[in-house]
């Protein structure tokens, strides 16, 4: 019992025990994260024989990869047409917020006037609305204005919601760019939109990727307002679509998994490779959700 | 003096030119979060003082005075309401509280340098990246008692004697050795992928915080004969005191405002009717645009009170 009273026991000691929990714990979490990943993969390439006959098969006879469920999503149940729905919706957001924040963050950085201080508060406040509190009265209202069922008013609402956090996390970097550079640039006789275009942009190409990932990551996976507004399959983004297909196919679980696999993979793998720029934006940003 | 006071008319014709440009400059985010997000509070306040229904959409009655408190009134006598309450802060207080306890764990496991340390936590933030839908899907598939693979599993090991409705049935009873607890089981099963989906937030502020915790801290607690569990609790968990206390109110803030994942999990059946439930059931079940809209104010004023206290803090803080 001598480790009791022998630091250098009790600390290797505490050191085992610890490195026993890393490996059990990190173990854990990879099981707990990666399982449903695969399972979703994994089960959107079997048949519904397969999924009916045997649930609890972990793995894949590789004999019997099944692609006719993605045959089937995209062809049959009008993925195809989701999936261009939903770049399109995803990067006509980017391109829009990511413009007006940077023209909005950067006059609430650089350019004096009044009710600045007020601006950059209430952009925070904005932020923490909640977006059930939004969509009744702006289904109400658009409804009336027969303008619900658009993929260009569904753009707009996102833009609204993206853009407050994009121009607070472009206030943010701006305010770490040195301003004598922007004067040196004024005295030479650049507009102040030219110093945007020559100088600010091109130093905060870095803030501007994470804040771009961000914004395509919230609109590309949005669901309540998507499934609220839009009522014509031709309009449908992809997590609108993926809902629609769990309504109307029940046991054929491989579809609605080979669905689920369409809509998780761009933004897996854009986040895979830009990970430390989404990071950054996610930490900056402190997604809501 | 002549030419001072050009001077200081130029500067000030140069000030206004820049009030001017700022506000052009602002002016398309200004008008976007006006239209789609002040406004449609205003027009929720109005909303939840009329008798509308989905049917009057159509209808002229949107601009009449016929105020009324009536909505409010059927919002705080539905028989619902108190339970739904309850629903919403226990699923509030332990979804925020579990993934933040999943959060740290995560965060203090991957904290340090090894070999595919980034790898570990590209794919722990996952859960929290990939789509609503995506998700809801597959752990209801993976849950489903027909043909989820846990519940087969489980039956197939002789864990179980008959597969468990995870996310359909409202209570669950157990025998404990020999005490027989009821476990709200549709409930739990909504707050564990709460957590399962949230820790990745937490994991990632705790884990930026850990990394700026100074090292000679720890050293000079290891040369002062501190064992590790003492350096962790003298140590690590002060300086994380902060961090994880802003995350417990913004957790505790969006959880409560949370509708996608309940509502694609369970559609409020089985004991998870959340208030957000209620906002659209009134709305979309009842076709009581006005009730759905008083639901939404009560679900804002409490809202309210809450980034009130965070202002506050905001304010301490700083």
């Amino acid at each position: 019992m001598g480790w009791r009273y022998d630091g250098m026991s009790r600390e290797s000691l505490e050191a085992t025990i610890i490195r026993i929990f890393r490996v059990v714990g990190i173990l854990f979490f990879i099981g707990i994260v990666a399982f449903p990943f695969y399972w979703m993969i994994l089960s959107s390439f079997k048949s519904l024989e397969e999924i009916m006959i045997k649930p609890a098969n972990l793995g894949l006879d590789i004999r019997k990869v099944d692609f006719h469920a993605y045959y089937e999503v995209l062809f049959r149940h009008g993925f195809l047409r989701y999936i261009s729905n939903s770049v399109y919706v995803s990067i006509a957001t980017v391109v829009l917020s990511v413009t007006l924040a940077t023209l909005g963050g950067y006059a609430v950085t650089r350019l004096h006037f009044r009710g600045r201080g007020f601006m950059s508060y209430s952009i925070l406040l904005i932020y923490m609305f909640p977006a059930i509190v939004l969509v009744i009265p702006l289904y109400v209202i658009f409804s009336r204005m027969g303008l619900r069922d658009s993929i260009n008013v569904l753009i707009l609402v996102y833009l609204a919601q993206t853009l407050p956090v994009a121009l607070y996390m472009l206030r943010s970097y701006f305010q770490t760019l040195p301003a004598e550079m922007e004067h040196a640039g004024l005295v030479d006789g650049c507009s102040r939109i030219g110093v945007i275009w020559r100088i600010v942009i091109p130093l905060s190409a870095p803030a501007l990727a994470s804040v771009a990932l961000y914004t395509f990551m919230i609109a590309w996976n949005e669901f309540l307002f998507a499934f609220m507004f839009l009522d014509t399959p031709e309009k449908f983004t992809l997590s609108r679509g993926v809902v629609q297909l769990a309504g109307s196919v029940h046991l054929s679980k491989q579809l609605v998994m080979a669905a689920s696999v369409l809509v998780t993979i761009p933004i897996l793998v854009l986040f895979f490779l830009f990970e430390r720029r989404l990071v950054r934006g996610l930490t900056a940003g402190a997604m809501k959700g | 003096m002549f030419n001072h006071q050009s001077s200081i008319n130029n500067r000030q014709s140069l000030l206004d030119q820049e009030s001017r440009l700022a506000f052009w400059m602002l002016v398309p985010t200004f008008t976007v979060v006006l239209a789609f997000v002040i406004f449609p509070v205003i027009w929720n306040l109005w909303l939840s003082l009329k008798p509308v229904s989905l049917g009057d959409l159509r209808g002229a009655s949107f601009f009449k005075f016929n105020l009324t408190l009536d909505n409010f009134r059927k919002v705080f006598s539905d028989p619902d309401f108190v339970p739904a309450l309850v629903t919403t802060l226990i699923y509030t207080v332990s979804g925020s509280a579990l993934s933040i306890l999943l959060g740290l764990m995560a965060a203090l496991l991957v904290h340090g340098e090894f070999r595919g340390r980034s790898l570990l936590r590209g794919l722990f933030i996952s859960p929290y990246i990939a789509p609503v839908v995506a998700v809801t899907f597959t752990w209801s598939f993976i849950l489903d008692p027909q043909l989820g693979v846990l519940n087969w599993l489980a039956v197939d090991r002789g864990l179980l004697a008959q597969p468990i409705p995870f996310l359909s049935q409202r209570w669950w009873d157990l025998d404990l050795m020999g005490v027989r607890v009821r476990l709200p089981l549709a409930l739990t099963s909504v707050i564990l992928f709460e957590g399962w989906r949230y820790f990745p937030f937490a994991f990632l502020f705790i884990l930026a915080r850990l990394q700026a915790i100074p090292d000679e801290l720890y050293q000079a607690a290891s040369v002062d004969g501190a064992s590790p569990f003492q350096r962790f609790y003298h140590i690590t968990l002060p300086q994380l005191a902060t961090v994880l206390s802003t995350l417990l109110l913004f957790r505790f803030i969006w959880t409560f405002n949370k509708f996608d994942d309940i509502f694609l999990l369970t559609r409020g059946q089985a004991g998870t009717r959340v208030l957000t439930i209620k906002v659209y059931d009134y709305a979309f079940g009842e076709f009581n645009i006005g009730a759905s809209s008083a639901m939404a104010m009560v679900l804002f004023g409490v809202l309210s009170v809450f980034l009130l206290i965070y202002f506050r803090w905001i304010a301490k803080e700083a």
